[in-house]
């Protein structure tokens, strides 16, 4: 199961996630996203996944688009099964080791479903910034309308399919909303070259429309950045 | 405890009188396979002084293939040897890393054509204190010059070049051995296609220097060591040594292993005596691990691989930065720790990891999860098997190297 990317609400019924091997994450598998963050991906070029799971996207992305891929994961059981695969993966994690890189290592530097789970998300976008001249990030968006009305009505921190931790148990520390996201992006210094809202399948939400709306209808959202 | 016992550890000595005398004559013809080289093979050394001649011993397992693309060098630790998955000769053992190396194990030898020599300053075979001097008919003793693990690493791409190996598939090694892969990777970057430095470290820490410190002092201690001529006396610092080998012995364990393996435990009686015999099981462990340990190793061979590896400073070449040391590096990396080894912690591969990253090179890193300290790599660690065999089945096929005929890729 990979370790960075999403549940579809059908998914998690027959495959729970499974936080305690893989705390940096938001839910289970799903290859909707994966095939998006590829199509970012220019062909031959250098290719940092954080958060890269057992490998499933580096896989892809080497397979398909011919990149020189490596990965970053925390758990040592998804480190072992990519190096059992031939794949180039360090253990480590997102808050800590992304200094260990120099400056532009990457051509493309890929957190997915990752930064809501970072202790400091600010400076881990930046540090993405610095390591890539392309970076795409996904994440969960709390501004989601069923999100919303959870607080709204229910009083409670929202606990969905797609979400599926309570406040006290998840490993989702720093939630945020699509615009909050972007806002991020300013103060950053980071460039939206490309965006999109997607639903909890990792399918995009099929039609352009304000910031508003997407931060309404997105389950997800993915963003390709580059510094300013 | 048995299941726990390690290549560093040695049971009782069984073996026959002349076996156990045999120390001597392994140094200078060693069971195994052995090169001799000089005039225009003569060895550089880091001190500055010329070997010459100087020989090599070393047991190759597997075949290698045509192309010779198969090549993997094991390199052995502190006081191992070139028997990696072969009896030891003096002690009967099966070799040291079995579990790792052999047919169908994830050094694969139907796979790979394996080679393990015997270190430089080594006392089975390759030239070393113990090894007769051409020059006097004397054994070396401490008149042999000091070397580093750079010398290990030429004498072994000396013995390459003979075997008419250009390129080796891996380099593979723990602790001192994965010193000398790391080494292999700087010095001999172009022959080098993959490369798996276990539990070891860029170079030897303070704390690593003081314990080798209080070993040679111990052996040094001993009235019968002579100042290293010994042999001529007719006499040996076993004392000495043995007391080294205890308080190494001490630095690969851990104190969960340990505790485990021991505790408080009494030997073989009721109660404590109120007097300095060996009253816990712990003192009787490590006294066994002394006496065995002098019986298949020579105390001035000791001074010197200890002194090699305080020596051991791969950045000191490039400036002081690491980085350096492996930029542009070809060599595909597989970088491992254990939790609980506090001789060579996690940080110190993660301090290699990190220079390989800012040089741009190709590595993988996997900390084990083990509480048998720096040992652990000696022993049965099924996670450490499944990363080598991934590793290298991942590397072989990029390098074009067919799997075992009727086996798994």
């Amino acid at each position: 199961m990979s370790v960075t990317t999403i549940t579809t609400p059908e998914a998690a019924v027959d495959a729970p996630p499974v936080p305690t091997t893989a705390p940096q994450t938001a839910g289970g598998s799903a290859r909707g996203d994966h095939r998006l963050v590829a199509d970012l991906v220019a062909p031959g070029s250098r290719v940092l996944d954080i958060g890269c799971g057992e490998g499933e996207l580096l896989d892809l992305l080497i397979r398909e688009k011919q990149v020189d891929g490596r990965g970053l994961e925390l758990s040592q059981a998804g480190v072992n099964a990519c190096v059992a695969r031939g794949l180039s993966v360090v253990q480590g994690d997102a808050d800590r080791d992304l200094s260990d890189y120099p400056d532009n290592a990457f051509d493309f530097v890929i957190l997915s479903q990752t930064l809501q789970a970072t202790y400091a998300p600010r400076r881990v976008l930046e540090e993405l910034l610095r390591i890539g001249s392309n970076v795409i990030v996904s994440f969960p968006n709390f501004g989601f309308w069923r999100n919303r009305l959870q607080l709204l009505f229910g009083g409670r921190m929202p606990v969905t399919d797609y979400l599926p931790y309570s406040w006290y148990d998840t490993p989702n520390i720093h939630f945020c909303t699509i615009r909050d996201f972007v806002l991020l992006c300013q103060e950053a210094d980071a460039r939206i070259v490309k965006s999109m809202a997607l639903d909890a399948g990792g399918r995009p939400v099929g039609f352009t429309a304000p910031w508003w709306v997407w931060n309404l209808i997105g389950e997800q959202a993915l963003f390709l950045l580059k510094r300013s | 405890m048995s299941k726990d016992t390690t290549a560093e550890e040695t049971p009782p000595d069984q073996s026959p009188p002349e076996l156990r005398a045999a120390p001597a004559s392994e140094a200078d013809n060693p069971s195994s396979r052995v090169e001799r080289f000089g005039g225009d093979k003569a060895l550089r050394l880091d001190s500055g002084t010329v070997l010459d001649p100087w020989q090599i011993a070393y047991e190759t397992y597997g075949t290698l293939n045509a192309d010779r693309s198969n090549a993997i060098l094991v390199c052995h630790a502190l006081t191992g040897d070139q028997y990696v998955a072969s009896p030891n000769p003096l002690t009967g053992k099966p070799g040291w890393w079995s579990l790792l190396v052999g047919p169908g194990k994830p050094v694969d030898t139907d796979r790979f054509f394996v080679i393990c020599a015997n270190v430089l300053g080594g006392c089975l075979g390759t030239t070393g204190p113990a090894s007769t001097n051409p020059a006097t008919g004397r054994r070396w003793g401490l008149d042999l010059p000091l070397v580093t693990i750079r010398d290990m690493v030429r004498a072994q791409a000396v013995l390459l070049d003979h075997l008419g190996i250009e390129t080796l598939f891996s380099v593979v090694g723990g602790s001192m051995g994965g010193m000398q892969v790391l080494q292999w990777a700087v010095s001999y970057p172009e022959r080098v296609f993959s490369a798996v430095p276990i539990a070891a470290a860029a170079r030897h820490s303070s704390q690593n220097i003081a314990f080798h410190e209080v070993g040679r002092q111990a052996v040094m201690a001993d009235p019968n060591w002579c100042g290293g001529r010994y042999f001529e006396r007719g006499v040996r610092p076993s004392k000495g040594l043995a007391v080294a080998r205890m308080a190494a012995h001490i630095t690969y364990l851990s104190d969960p292993a340990l505790h485990r393996k021991f505790g408080r435990n009494l030997q073989d009686r009721e109660a404590i005596t109120f007097g300095f015999d060996a009253d816990f099981q712990i003192e009787s462990y490590l006294r066994h691990q002394g006496m065995t340990f002098v019986d298949r190793f020579d105390p001035n061979s000791y001074l010197y691989v200890t002194r090699a590896m305080d020596y051991f400073d791969l950045a000191a070449d490039f400036g002081g930065s690491l980085p350096r040391a492996f930029l542009h590096s070809p060599t595909r990396f597989c970088v491992m720790s254990f939790t609980s080894d506090w001789l060579f912690p996690t940080a110190e591969s993660k301090a290699v990891v990190k220079a390989l990253n800012a040089a741009a090179a190709n590595v993988s890193f996997v900390e084990v999860e083990s509480d048998r300290g720096h040992d652990a790599f000696l022993l049965d660690e099924p996670e450490m098997f499944r990363t080598v065999l991934g590793f290298l089945t991942g590397a072989a096929h990029a390098r074009g190297i067919a799997p075992p005929a009727g086996g798994a890729a």
